[in-house]
């Protein structure tokens, strides 16, 4: 189950190659490096200018390819997609999704409820209208409405843009449970780099329509000047533990997060003066 | 410059057929006092009333009860209404929302056209603002080809030809890269510092808080906490109750003083983290050290 991608270009995309089997991905890139063209090209909403994407071994733009099990197998959730929900309650719109797909009310309603658990909906605003619930609860219910498709694929185009800290915070343990419970492949496009570094297995970094880096969070943030002047930064943590290692205290710089770092820190703590 | 008494706003609520159907308050009984020339952040979750309080101040919406002055003038009395949208201005979360002409210039001279300003003024206001934000070299460019930072300090430059004497800004980094974060944040910065514009910034990202004079933490429409940056960022367990968080170096120090090491508690900068944990006795350890300082001392506003 995965999706290869062969040297595809779009207008200014170039060469960009990869291949996306079962993980959680964080895709990077400064605003107008290509990441949401190339993401619109993975579920057939925009086609290439050259190259290829296959899904499982078949080449998308193929004659005989069937889209539409595509675009259920491949769900993308836009930036603010709260804007798409629309239906007369929580429940009525995370339906339309599989109803669309031809499936009966009754399998359409196994879904939505199997869905919205999934993004840890309470069950008292299944029957609420979707404009009465608050920033995070929409997202989440927005997000339900793809997943009720059930894709093997997720791509989420910035999907905590506007929330606040502990919204951002549950609409991301939220992501990383369903893709443990499962078992997809999810493609998370984010401007954050310390959220980034914190839930994904692997990182690419778009720059100038092209694939730049393609690799673990950690060796992908050890690159830090490069990153920079792509107009993106390391995760607050790094230049912490840069500035600590400069200072002479001999740490790995390679620490993410704020408890991958105080363990660090610790390590060390015969040489600290406190 | 903006005094806030007893402000209450309730958002009404219409059934179907356009009828009141009740209330709900969005600001519960804030009082505030703003200078001339500070620099006030706003923090609080989604829903705690920030952006509300925030339309209050440049007229869009008008207090339910109590009252708000913005350099004197009070924004419900209906003759006030310009002066006061020129005197506070606001910018908005999504740049592509705010621009509105082919030529960045032309976007920047729109407002003070608008109110009449002669010709050569117009044209020496664009050209102020657009160096105070840093893009006089991209005057001729379409908006549509600048990166998101570029574009809201577009807008920015927008809201100063307007000469206000108060800028707010309502999330204004929410949708952009790392580096439109940092440009913006340095923007609202350098204008605060050196043309003495008071500016009220409300953000999601903690970092951006802590060069402010002040930090209003609004919850359920009631100010929860105000203090400076080190006052509120020390109470880690009190920002996480309100739904939101410190910067990652505070959080830092605050887990390491949990593992029993003796540093304070209201530690902001890597900077001081570094001292406090090495008693700042540093070593100078190589030539690449200086290089590495002045490419970080360049992300100051960030992290």
């Amino acid at each position: 189950m995965g999706i290869k991608i062969d040297d595809i270009c779009f207008e200014y995309e170039r060469g960009t190659a990869m291949q996306v089997d079962n993980q959680f991905i964080g895709l990077i890139g400064h605003t107008g490096s290509g990441k949401s063209t190339f993401v619109q090209t993975l579920n057939g909403l925009l086609k290439p200018t050259s190259g290829h994407i296959y899904y499982n071994g078949e080449d998308i733009s193929g004659e005989k390819f069937d889209k539409k099990k595509l675009r259920s197998d491949v769900g993308l959730v836009f930036q603010y997609p709260e804007h798409q929900l629309f239906e007369i309650d929580v429940l009525t719109d995370v339906m339309f999704g599989p109803r669309n797909l031809g499936l009966s009310d009754a399998e359409a309603k196994k879904r939505a409820l199997e869905a919205l658990e999934s993004v840890h909906m309470p069950e008292k605003y299944y029957k609420s209208s979707p404009f009465d619930l608050s920033g995070g609860q929409k997202r989440r219910a927005a997000i339900a409405g793809v997943l009720a498709m059930r894709p093997k694929i997720l791509i989420l185009d910035e999907p905590t843009a506007g929330l606040d800290p502990k919204g951002r915070d549950s609409i991301l343990g939220m992501i990383s449970d369903m893709k443990k419970k499962l078992n997809m492949t999810i493609i998370l496009v984010s401007h954050s780099m310390d959220d980034v570094a914190r839930y994904v297995d692997r990182i690419m970094v778009m720059g100038g329509g092209k694939l730049l880096y393609d690799d673990e969070p950690v060796k992908v943030f050890r690159h830090v000047q490069e990153l920079e002047s792509l107009g993106l930064a390391a995760p607050q943590i790094t230049y912490i533990m840069k500035l600590l290692k400069e200072k002479g205290l001999d740490v790995s710089t390679d620490a993410l997060t704020v408890e991958e770092a105080a363990a660090e820190i610790m390590a060390h703590r015969r040489e600290l003066h406190v | 410059m903006i005094k806030i008494q007893e402000l209450i706003h309730d958002y009404i609520k219409r059934d179907d057929e356009g009828n009141a159907a009740g209330t709900q308050r969005a600001i519960d009984g804030v009082d505030l006092d703003v200078k001339a020339g500070q620099f006030i952040a706003v923090l609080g979750h989604n829903g705690s009333g920030k952006s509300t309080l925030a339309k209050h101040l440049n007229a869009l919406l008008f207090p339910t009860e109590g009252t708000v002055w913005v350099d004197g003038l009070d924004t419900k009395d209906e003759k006030n209404l310009w002066e006061i949208r020129r005197e506070a201005g606001m910018v908005f979360q999504n740049p592509d929302n705010q621009i509105i002409a082919q030529v960045v210039e032309e976007d920047v001279g729109f407002g003070p056209e608008n109110i009449g300003v002669p010709t050569d003024e117009i044209w020496q206001r664009v050209e102020e603002s657009l160096k105070a934000v840093g893009m006089w070299e991209h005057r001729k460019k379409s908006p549509n080809r600048l990166s998101g930072g570029q574009k809201q300090r577009v807008s920015i430059a927008g809201v100063i030809a307007m000469e206000p004497k108060c800028i707010i800004l309502d999330e204004p980094t929410a949708m952009l890269d790392p580096n439109g974060r940092r440009e913006v944040i340095s923007a609202a910065m350098k204008l605060n510092r050196t043309k003495g514009i008071t500016v009220i910034l409300i953000t999601h990202y903690m970092e951006e808080a802590i060069n402010a004079d002040r930090i209003i933490v609004m919850d359920r429409g009631k100010v929860a906490m105000q203090g400076t940056p080190r006052e509120i960022f020390s109470q880690v367990e009190r920002m996480k109750e309100l739904q939101l968080d410190v910067p990652q170096v505070t959080l830092l120090a605050h887990e390491l003083r949990g593992m029993g090491l003796k540093i304070p508690d209201s530690i902001l900068t890597k900077e001081e983290l570094a001292a406090a944990l090495m008693g700042g006795q540093t070593s100078q350890n190589s030539g690449l050290g200086g290089d590495c300082a002045k490419k970080e001392a360049a992300h100051g506003d960030q992290n």
